[in-house]
């Protein structure tokens, strides 16, 4: 691994979203317009906006970064293994980790940014209670990304378009935002779902925003942070291995 | 033996460059359950060697195996002595892909900059290669707004970063104006001259007459090698074209 091409890769993909304003939009601003619609929903339901919003808000702290990053990282390496810089960049002295973690550490930022902006209208404009730390929802939000953005780059080794890349969103995203707590509380799922959700990874960044809107308690909080960066390490580990110097 | 990089002199390719010899040995590369390449041997050394044949004979696939981004079934390539791909040659060799293997949503500055960072290059050198391809006036277009042969040469500037002791180009000059071809050519024959080995493949005949050695191409394998001149002489033909042609149907049964 070399910091400086690390360092570049990063600024690179950086400079891209720059240029690209739209996709600049849907990462920053299209969360915080979903989460306020979610809250609109529920204002007139029979308790009014706050209970429920407060249940559901923090699960949607959690599933944005991950479904917007894996959803933009599954499509921008695509792009970059079917225009030939992929293949280039790995003849030139280009390590496989510096460009997946010149990746991770450009989603990250954006992610930090996504994390800030979404987590100030929930609270401040929206009234969602949080009781721990609001910085450690940022550090969850961008686990999470990271997250997003390790399974994209591996799913994208294994379509050939950009759409079959967006395919990817029901199969490997929709039932984790089903099955997160988000809907049903994973605790009343039927035993085998739950099972099921025990496995995914975006349940415990689900669980550790919600454990830090209850409570001020941060030790269960980092032990979820730990569980979906250990997802997210697997994740670049899998797609270092569809990186492939020769082929065919 | 790792060799820095050189950097490019004011005019010339580049000075001391490291005289690198590739070495083909039975190389055999099967893509799509076809054999493109069976058994293939060669010796390339400096100069300008032009590697010609109709589209589908095995040049890219030769091409990539050279730059070691090509997976093999049998044989062996060796650039200066190591096994191609490895680790010490990645920054010695500069590779132009069919396509423009360039980032359309960046400038042109901004993309030769990107892969000059990866090489561990500063902004003067990005400054040369984009002055060697005649881009100083796009330097901060959109490659995406460029046109084809501008785009191309985008993609050369990055290869000709740190010049390149390799310098393998898989038809770089598809749809240029034929001055901007002729100071290509050119150019590539100042970095052969200052030790370079330049490997240019492509599939207009006429370009061969430019080369200082000549491989003919078809169904992969190499039907004539050595100076346009020696292979025109080889079957009394007036041009390589016919010289190809002949090569071809007297290969016939």
């Amino acid at each position: 691994m070399t910091p400086r091409i690390l360092a570049a890769v990063a600024v690179r993909v950086l400079t891209q979203l720059r240029r690209d304003r739209r996709t600049l939009v849907m990462l920053l601003v299209v969360p915080c317009l979903l989460i306020t619609l979610t809250w609109w929903m529920f204002l007139d339901t029979a308790d009014g906006s706050g209970d429920v919003f407060d249940r559901i808000g923090p699960g949607l702290l959690a599933i944005f970064p991950f479904t917007v990053m894996f959803l933009v990282t599954s499509v921008t390496t695509l792009r970059e293994r079917s225009s030939g810089t992929l293949e280039r960049l790995l003849a030139l002295p280009t390590g496989k980790l510096d460009f997946l973690l010149g990746y991770a550490v450009a989603f990250g930022l954006v992610a930090a940014v996504q994390a800030a902006l979404a987590v100030g209208v929930s609270v401040e404009l929206l009234d969602l209670q949080v009781v721990g730390p609001l910085w450690l929802l940022g550090v969850v939000a961008v686990a999470d990304a990271v997250l997003g953005t390790a399974l994209g780059l591996f799913v994208s080794a294994f379509a050939r378009t950009e759409f079959q890349a967006v395919q990817f969103m029901p199969v490997v995203v929709v039932p984790q935002i089903l099955l997160c707590g988000l809907i049903v509380p994973r605790d009343d799922l039927p035993a085998a779902l739950g099972a099921v959700s025990d496995v995914l990874p975006l349940s415990y960044a689900t669980d550790a925003m919600q454990h830090l809107t209850l409570t001020s308690a941060t030790a269960q909080v980092w032990q979820d942070v730990a569980v979906v960066l250990a997802y997210a390490g697997a994740g670049l580990a899998l797609g270092a291995v569809t990186l492939r110097r020769r082929t065919a | 033996m790792a060799r820095a990089r050189r950097r490019p002199g004011p005019d010339d390719g580049g000075v001391g460059a490291g005289q690198v010899v590739v070495e083909v040995r039975g190389l055999v590369v099967v893509r799509g359950g076809r054999r493109v390449l069976d058994g293939l041997d060669l010796d390339l050394g400096p100069g300008v060697t032009g590697l010609l044949g109709p589209s589908g004979c095995g040049k890219t696939t030769l091409l990539r195996a050279l730059v070691g981004v090509q997976r093999v079934v049998g044989g062996t390539v060796r650039v200066d002595g190591h096994d191609a791909g490895s680790r010490m040659l990645r920054d010695r060799i500069g590779y132009v892909t069919q396509s423009a293997s360039v980032y359309d949503d960046l400038t042109v500055a901004e993309n030769v900059r990107f892969f000059a960072r990866v090489l561990g290059l500063g902004d003067d050198d990005v400054d040369s290669v984009v002055g060697r391809v005649d881009l100083e006036a796009l330097r901060d277009r959109v490659v995406s707004r460029l046109s084809g042969g501008e785009r191309s040469r985008a993609s050369l500037a990055v290869a000709l970063l740190g010049a390149p002791d390799l310098l393998v180009l898989d038809e770089p000059t598809v749809g240029l104006d034929p001055v901007l071809r002729r100071e290509l050519w050119g150019l590539f024959h100042r970095l052969a001259d200052a030790g370079a080995t330049v490997v240019v493949s492509s599939h207009v005949m006429d370009e061969a007459e430019r080369c200082d050695r000549l491989l003919l191409m078809r169904d992969g394998e190499i039907l004539a090698d050595g100076s346009p001149d020696e292979v025109k002489r080889s079957v009394g033909a007036a041009t390589v074209e016919a010289a190809f042609l002949s090569l071809v149907e007297g290969r016939r049964p």
